[in-house]
């Protein structure tokens, strides 16, 4: 063992192995880390479904004060007979007016994005960057839209979207306002935030 | 030599065989040769230590008294500024200081761009203090939510929900960045740790190196000129004096001029008209209710400006996408500045005309967005913001063309006082 000689083969190898070796170590030691970033138990919990009476809400009305799922704003919508019927006006106006982008489960993919035509259940945060759109159901011209004929506008950078939440051509927004899964337990209680037949 | 002198050289001596103390003073500070003919725009490094001294001091003295939960945040800042004893000078004095940070930093990199002090070998100076502009942001990006107010709340919702314009993966990265499926008490306390701890600990680091880097090279001048060049005969530049006492003392009335203007905002101007705290954060925040205008603080909308000015999609991919890319890119391109200008000469005074006419048009343009981005979008003035965004981008960009065909003044031999 009194020979100093390099032997940069076997160096070599050793600091490839151990700089492997130290490689999965921090790997390994990041999953605890990453981890505890995702939503906790609590959070979880807190994201469970809600449930909500529709039978006092009036046809045009927006169910107030807003119900919240996930802490997310929730719009529960009752159409009128005319609003239902200017739905399918002018669907050049709207980017993806058939709902083919996957913003709502399957038994909402309609002209009227819902499960029963006249009322609606939308997540309320823009498409864009989250912000919650404002509910202007009014016919009429807007200092945003000179032919509005009711939707939801949001303010922070313009995008709109129809009484289906659907969007318009030409906003930031990409995608229609999404559709949570939702189902109606009873007549006039709607569970937001699952399936029917899940739980 | 008397007795206490005598006493203090063998206790310094002492030191000095362990710890080279005296060798670092004269280093960086004594023997630390810096150029005579500093100008004003020189002040802003040392205004930023200033600042940077302020904001831990005050940043600790506000964690005493703030509960950073999603019930008690609110309700805490209020506690810090009526029943807190001084709570809301402290207060104040940490929210102006935070606005102050900007000013003089933006001001300390417009004093780069207009002398070249990027410019080799100065490549690692400029990209620390990148960083350390970065590391600013994401500051006072966690910083700005810790209020709960409702103008923090959406702020923050909105630039999380950045993440989510990222394809396939973004929806993901959005929830786990907010540990919940919206912004909630969980992310409150989460960038509470991010910017108490983990961020300012970054800054610390990088604020070192950034000086180190400098002592290492040693100060551009407004004429560019490298004064170790010119010495004499003990090697001490011709063109330079020691750092202390000509700097040190010789900035401390720049300082309480500057201190005088800060105590003038921190006292009489606080909320900066809705600038520097914007009105709807004296509302709790309501994640069912947006405020009319959101808008960032005011240090952040030429970004926001230029995330908005994307509004058509390309390539397949969303306009939000793309509006992320943007926002990202000019914050990213200023790192490869050194390497951008293949000008001779480093100081704008030898520079030619095209590199006077872009840096005026860039820091025009940069205005311009930072006003674009406090006000509601139109047609009209996104149209503006587009074309200052490609003002903004050409200046770099464009930036080895007219650095390399402009015609430049001979630089003198020594500095210009």
């Amino acid at each position: 063992m009194t020979d100093n000689s390099v032997n940069p083969g076997r160096r070599n190898f050793l600091l490839g192995a151990t700089a492997a070796v130290g490689a999965g170590g921090v790997a390994g030691l990041a999953v605890p880390f990453v981890g505890s970033w995702t939503p906790s138990a609590k959070a979880l919990a807190a994201g469970a479904p809600i449930k909500v009476d529709v039978s006092r809400l009036l046809p045009g009305q927006i169910l107030g004060p807003i119900p919240a799922w996930r802490d997310k704003p929730i719009f529960v919508i009752r159409r009128s007979e005319e609003m239902l019927a200017r739905l399918s006006e002018k669907p050049e106006r709207l980017a993806d007016p058939m709902s083919d982008r996957e913003q709502q489960p399957a038994y909402a993919k309609n002209e009227t994005r819902s499960i029963r035509p006249e009322i609606v259940v939308l997540v309320g945060l823009c498409t864009h960057l989250s912000c919650s759109p404002k509910y202007r159901p009014a016919i009429e011209p807007q200092t945003f839209d000179a032919e509005w004929v009711g939707g939801f506008y949001c303010p922070c950078h313009g995008s709109k979207f129809d009484l289906a939440g659907r969007v318009y051509e030409g906003v930031p927004a990409p995608s229609n306002l999404e559709v949570p899964p939702h189902f109606y337990e009873s007549e006039n209680v709607v569970v937001i935030g699952e399936d029917e037949g899940v739980a | 030599m008397s007795a206490v002198e005598q006493s203090f050289k063998n206790f310094m001596s002492w030191i000095d065989d362990r710890l080279p103390v005296t060798e670092a003073y004269e280093k960086h500070l004594a023997k630390y040769y810096a150029p005579k003919n500093l100008n004003i725009w020189y002040y802003f490094g040392i205004f930023s230590f200033v600042v940077l001294a302020n904001q831990l001091l005050t940043g600790i003295w506000l964690t005493m008294s703030y509960v950073p939960t999603g019930e008690g945040a609110f309700a805490s800042v209020e506690y810090i500024m009526r029943d807190v004893e001084y709570g809301w000078m402290l207060r104040y004095m940490h929210s102006t200081g935070a606005s102050a940070f900007f000013v003089v930093v933006y001001l300390h990199m417009f004093r780069g761009l207009l002398y070249g002090s990027y410019q080799k070998p100065r490549e690692l100076i400029w990209i620390l203090g990148m960083l350390v502009y970065v590391a600013l942001m994401a500051e006072g990006f966690f910083g700005y939510l810790l209020p709960w107010g409702n103008m923090s709340f959406w702020g923050a919702q909105v630039i999380v929900s950045l993440a989510s314009a990222i394809p396939l993966v973004g929806e993901d990265l959005a929830i786990w960045v907010r540990g919940d499926f919206n912004m909630s008490g969980v992310t409150l306390n989460r960038f509470f740790a991010l910017h108490v701890v983990l961020v300012p600990l970054f800054l610390l680091v990088l604020v070192v190196l950034h000086v180190l880097a400098l002592h290492e090279v040693g100060s551009n001048n407004p004429d560019g000129v490298d004064i170790k060049k010119t010495t004499d005969e003990t090697g001490k530049p011709l063109d330079g004096v020691p750092f202390h006492p000509y700097f040190t003392l010789g900035k401390l009335p720049g300082i309480i001029v500057f201190l005088f203007l800060f105590c003038a905002v921190m006292f009489f101007y606080p909320d900066g008209g809705g600038y520097l705290i914007e009105h709807p954060n004296y509302e709790p925040a309501d994640p069912l209710k947006t405020p009319e205008l959101i808008a960032p603080v005011w240090y952040y909308t030429p970004f926001y400006s230029m995330l908005r000015a994307a509004t058509f999609p390309l390539l397949g991919l969303d306009a939000k996408f793309w509006g992320l890319v943007v926002m990202a890119g000019a914050i990213v391109i200023p790192f490869v500045l050194p390497w951008l200008d293949k000008s001779p000469v480093k100081s704008m005074r030898y520079k030619g005309l095209a590199s006077k006419i872009m840096l005026g048009l860039f820091v025009i343009s940069f205005f311009i967005l930072g006003y674009l981005g406090t006000v509601h979008p139109t047609p009209l003035r996104t149209l503006l913001a587009q074309v200052c965004t490609a003002i903004y981008f050409a200046y770099f960009l464009l930036m080895p063309w007219y650095t390399s065909v402009e015609k430049t003044k001979p630089v003198p031999e020594r500095v210009v006082l």
